[in-house]
């Protein structure tokens, strides 16, 4: 026996029971609170399409909101919560809101709340709390979700009768085969409709498929037709709520596949009349659904409203189950369902239902033009069918109007699927048009849409189907108006005086039904959501403990923490010991490239904005490049090794753009060029060695006096070949050493071991972070945000005055010279500390005219400092500012000053 | 997801390649500041067949010049570009 709660009652099911039969089983009627109006309502299909029946299923992070209680299998323990509702289910005094409905009509919500911000913040809050379906788990969910790639042959989707014989066609003629059924067993219509084709049909067939080397998934639906016939599919391996056996809760299959044979079916249409969305009406099909598949029968005297002959199986269906046929009320003239053997009015059109809030009473209509009323509990109504042409249409294809089903039907694709089945050939219906009241005549159940609002917006100006959608909230529930779309298209095809086709369709997109973040995020959720790049360096540092930054894919060490420091003051400690001392780092993260050949100095002179082909050989210099608008991007130092032979280096986070970017204009703009350039970033770590005694500790290191300023040399450490780049970003005299990335640990413990004996100390990026503010240098992705030019950071005097570089006529256009723009300024603070990412303003209130890019403060004398972007910041410097941020309630004033606050002559680089 | 048929790999997911441009608004190194503009930011946008560059990133890394049509993703063409492929 499976037991399951629902609003925290215990009840008990039967196996192969969805949660709205066992509801129904158990004698619920009222199972949720519309979306608007927080009228009652019950289960009305048996399908995916179920617009009212939304529960929370499970508990924690578990919690799935907004679950169709016909799309979830009970199994024991099963936990279910009804939703939009307070204090409870039966007493909602949301419910009020019904009796004020025509307050809510179509384009209440942009009629009544157009105004000031202000007005809107304050009613927003109320309707927040009054509107809305379930709440989303506030819990991590515990479970997993995979990702799977497949390719077949072909790919079916849906298993009733059609799709099951074109699944076992394809397998028996060698295709490889995947079908898909969304249901947890097999046979869609079959299972309701069972006399032709019966279980054994369907058990044999399935049987077949396998045994041709078919695959079968159920409980899976195919949920995106995307580009080149790929099919994402969302397989559900465990339920709801419920914990799976092996920790994977879902999977999101990716086929490719040859050909695509959708078998979808249709799904039946409701009828609009007064308050059509009580309790108690449901949709034909599905009524037979509960009665045969799951021996539920939800009434004992049922009325049906029918169109067509398909609803006089279901009155076959509940008069074999023992339930009284009240009335057939059939829309077409007689002597249509005149055998049945059933009660049949003919020219019947429902008008309205009374009932309370858990059940129906008695149904009315319009019979031959005269309104009779007959008691019921049970109403059964067939509008039509709508086929499911959803991936069809994802698939980019088109449609036909079959005037006999009044229904759009699947033409042609330019993607390699085809329709077969119910939905390539509805059941013909007869046309019929609402004659009840448009109030309370719900087209679109899920987000509360009458006919009366649909009158409305007509009435309003709104012709487009596409506007009526939007002002209505028609089809945009998370049914997508599977069941709305076809009332709504009809009553306005009715306004416009055309026919159905002509009103035109609205888009369908992905997915077909809800698809959970988790499932979309896959194995790249939590940890995984990019990937790690590991230092070569990685377990040197690990043994330390750092404080770890993640830059780029990597993650580098923030400071190293001695004796139960904090961040701030371990990396102040660091960056004293390279202003008196010496220390050292881990710059193994820059991007290098190694470009050789004939052509290497012009190659580098389009990628550079500088000069290159000055260099003498074994001379370096900073560099920079711009985009073709003439902005900076990025930059380095470009390093003259060899006659033809350069190292590039430029910024961490901008590693692989610059990768890109060097491959686009090698091989697209310069294929003739005679150069390599090869990215080199991970062949090389690098670690710098900065601070007054850092020639010393070097020269002890290579046994030879170490390189000047901006000059490099080959040299040996520990007995491995290094690459030295005396360069400097601290602002101190500094040496980077490269080194092969596998021969990286001992050169690192070398260095490591002679630093530490002259009392020096490893340092962070934190700490590079102070060295660089407090010396002026630029980090790209701050100072350099992609919206500063060369002038603008006051490098235009390095540009190549020969030109030819990449952004040079960008850089041209007269308005990047013009006064106005925003430059590059330092700032100090008059008190306290200078918020980083503040606005400057010249007064309070006043608009901003730049921001504080980073801030850090002198790391000997202290006092806050800071860099930043000011309009026209060039022409003024000694103007006190404020750098505020409203956002985190800090100021400074701040006085401007040029953009340096050490050593601005250079006379620490030279020896 | 497209099916993007490098020239050196055969068809492959589109997730391996990155999109560069189109051909039309690659800006040749020379040229003048207002040819190099227009280029960059009054593109064309052709409801039909364009040729586009793309890089199989994740793969071989070559660039390609991929012929699709911009409403059906209908690709007729993908030919290898760069110094292999000079004449």
């Amino acid at each position: 026996m499976i037991t399951f709660s629902f609003d925290g009652k215990a009840y008990t099911a039967q196996e192969g029971d969805t949660l709205a039969a066992a509801l129904l089983r158990n004698g619920i009627g009222l199972v949720g609170r519309s979306f608007k109006y927080h009228r009652p309502r019950g289960i009305m299909t048996a399908g995916v399409e179920e617009p009212n029946a939304l529960v929370t299923v499970g508990e924690g992070g578990r919690a799935e909101p907004n679950t169709r209680a016909t799309d979830v299998f009970v199994y024991d323990g099963l936990v279910a919560r009804s939703q939009n509702r307070w204090p409870n289910l039966s007493f909602d005094v949301g419910s009020v809101l019904g009796l004020a409905a025509p307050a809510l009509s179509a384009g209440f919500y942009y009629k009544t709340f157009f105004g000031s911000a202000k007005k809107w913040m304050f009613y927003e809050y109320f309707i927040r709390k009054a509107a809305g379906l379930g709440n989303a788990p506030t819990q991590a969910d515990p479970d997993r979700f995979s990702h799977r790639a497949a390719f077949c042959d072909v790919l079916v989707v849906g298993a009733g009768p059609a799709g099951l014989q074109a699944a076992l066609d394809a397998a028996e003629a060698g295709k490889r085969v995947i079908l898909v059924e969304q249901d947890n067993i097999l046979g869609a219509s079959l299972i309701r409709d069972p006399q032709e084709l019966d279980a054994a049909w369907i058990e044999a067939t399935a049987a077949r498929i396998r045994g041709a080397g078919g695959r079968i998934l159920t409980r899976t639906t195919a949920s995106g037709y995307w580009e080149h016939d790929l099919v994402t599919l969302t397989q559900r391996l465990s339920e709801p709520g419920q914990t799976p056996a092996n920790g994977v809760a879902q999977r999101l299959w990716h086929v490719r596949a040859g050909q695509v044979i959708l078998a979808n079916g249709s799904i039946e249409r409701p009828m609009a009349f007064a308050h059509n969305d009580r309790p108690g009406v449901m949709l034909s099909q599905a009524l037979r659904s509960y009665v045969r598949r799951f021996g539920v029968v939800p009434g004992k005297r049922l009325v049906i409203a029918t169109n067509n002959d398909d609803a006089y199986k279901t009155a076959q269906a509940l008069k074999d189950a023992g339930a009284q046929i009240v009335a057939i009320l059939d829309a077409r003239p007689a002597p249509a369902g005149a055998n049945s053997g059933h009660r049949v009015y003919n020219d019947a059109v429902p008008l309205s239902t009374k009932g309370a809030r858990h059940c129906l009473k008695s149904v009315s209509a319009l019979v031959d033009g005269k309104t009779m009323e007959w008691d019921a509990d049970l109403l059964a109504v067939s509008g039509g069918f709508t086929p499911v042409v959803h991936l069809h249409m994802q698939a980019g294809g088109t449609l036909d109007w079959n005037e006999d089903a009044q229904a759009f039907i699947p033409a042609s694709s330019r993607q390699n699927v085809t329709t077969i089945g119910g939905a390539a050939d509805p059941q013909p219906i007869f046309k019929m048009v609402p004659v009840s009241s448009p109030n309370k005549s719900f087209i679109d159940f899920q987000n509360d849409v009458t006919l009366a609002d649909v009158d409305l917006a007509w009435a309003e100006g709104y012709r487009s189907v596409e506007h009526l959608k939007r002002y209505t909230t028609l089809g945009m529930a998370t049914d997508q108006g599977k069941l709305s779309n076809m009332a709504a298209l009809g009553r306005l095809a009715e306004k416009q005086g055309v026919a159905i086709p002509e009103a035109g369709l609205t888009t369908f997109r992905p997915p077909y039904t809800p698809v959970t973040m988790g499932l979309i995020a896959g194995a790249g959720a939590k940890d995984a959501g990019a990937h790690v790049r590991r230092l070569a360096l990685y377990d040197l540092h690990a043994a330390k403990n750092p404080i770890w930054q993640p830059l780029g894919y990597w993650f580098r060490p923030r400071a190293y923490p001695i004796n139960g420091e904090s961040l701030a003051q371990a990396a102040l400690r660091e960056a004293k010991a390279v202003r008196n001392n010496v220390g050292m780092t881990d710059v193994s993260t820059l991007a290098k490239f190694e470009v050789s050949g004939p052509d290497a100095a012009a190659f580098l002179e389009i990628i550079c904005a500088t000069t290159v082909s000055q260099l003498a050989v074994g001379r370096g210099r900073y560099t920079f490049m711009l985009r073709e608008d003439g902005f900076v991007f990025d930059d380095g130092t470009v390093w003259r090794l060899d006659e033809n032979r350069y190292l590039l280096t430029s910024s961490t986070g901008g590693a692989d753009r610059m990768a890109t970017h060097i491959s686009y204009v090698r091989q697209y703009l310069c294929p003739h060029l005679r150069v390599s350039a090869v990215n080199v970033q991970e062949h090389y770590a690098g670690i710098a060695i900065a601070g007054p005694t850092a020639k010393a500790v070097l020269a002890t290191l290579i046994g030879e006096e170490p390189p000047r300023h901006m000059s490099t040399v080959p040299a040996v450490i520990a007995g491995i070949p290094v690459i030295i780049l005396a360069a400097s970003y601290s602002g101190e005299r500094a040496f980077e050493i490269y080194i092969t990335a596998s021969d990286a640990a001992t050169v690192w413990a070398a260095c490591e071991g002679q630093v530490m004996k002259v009392g020096g100390a490893l340092y962070g990026l934190e700490a590079m972070e102070f060295l660089r503010i407090e010396k002026g240098h630029l980090v790209v992705g701050g100072e350099v945000d992609g919206r500063m030019t060369p002038h603008d950071l006051a490098l235009d005097k390095m540009l190549n005055k020969a030109g030819g570089y990449i952004g040079a006529s960008g850089l041209a256009r007269p308005a990047l010279s013009e006064a106005g723009r925003r430059q590059l300024v330092g700032l100090e603070a008059l008190e306290g500390d200078i918020p980083e990412g503040s606005m400057l303003i010249p007064s309070e209130g006043a608009s901003p005219q730049g921001h504080v890019s980073a801030a850090a403060f002198r790391i000997i004398e202290g006092g806050s400092v800071a860099l930043g972007q000011l309009v026209d910041g060039f022409s003024r410097h000694g103007e006190i500012l404020i750098a505020s941020s409203p956002t985190r309630g800090q100021k400074a004033r701040v006085r401007v000053v040029a953009p340096h606050f050490y050593d601005s002559a250079g006379e620490r680089y030279r020896d | 997801m497209m099916l993007i048929p490098c020239p050196h790999c055969g068809p492959r997911a589109q997730s391996e390649f990155i999109y560069e441009r189109t051909v039309d608004s690659v800006v040749p190194l020379d040229a003048p500041s207002q040819e190099a503009m227009t280029k960059l930011f009054t593109r064309n946008n052709p409801r039909g067949v364009d040729d586009e560059i793309w890089r199989h990133t994740y793969g071989c890394r070559a660039w390609m010049i991929l012929t699709r049509h911009r409403v059906t993703n209908e690709i007729s063409g993908c030919r290898a570009i760069g110094p292999e492929a000079l004449p």
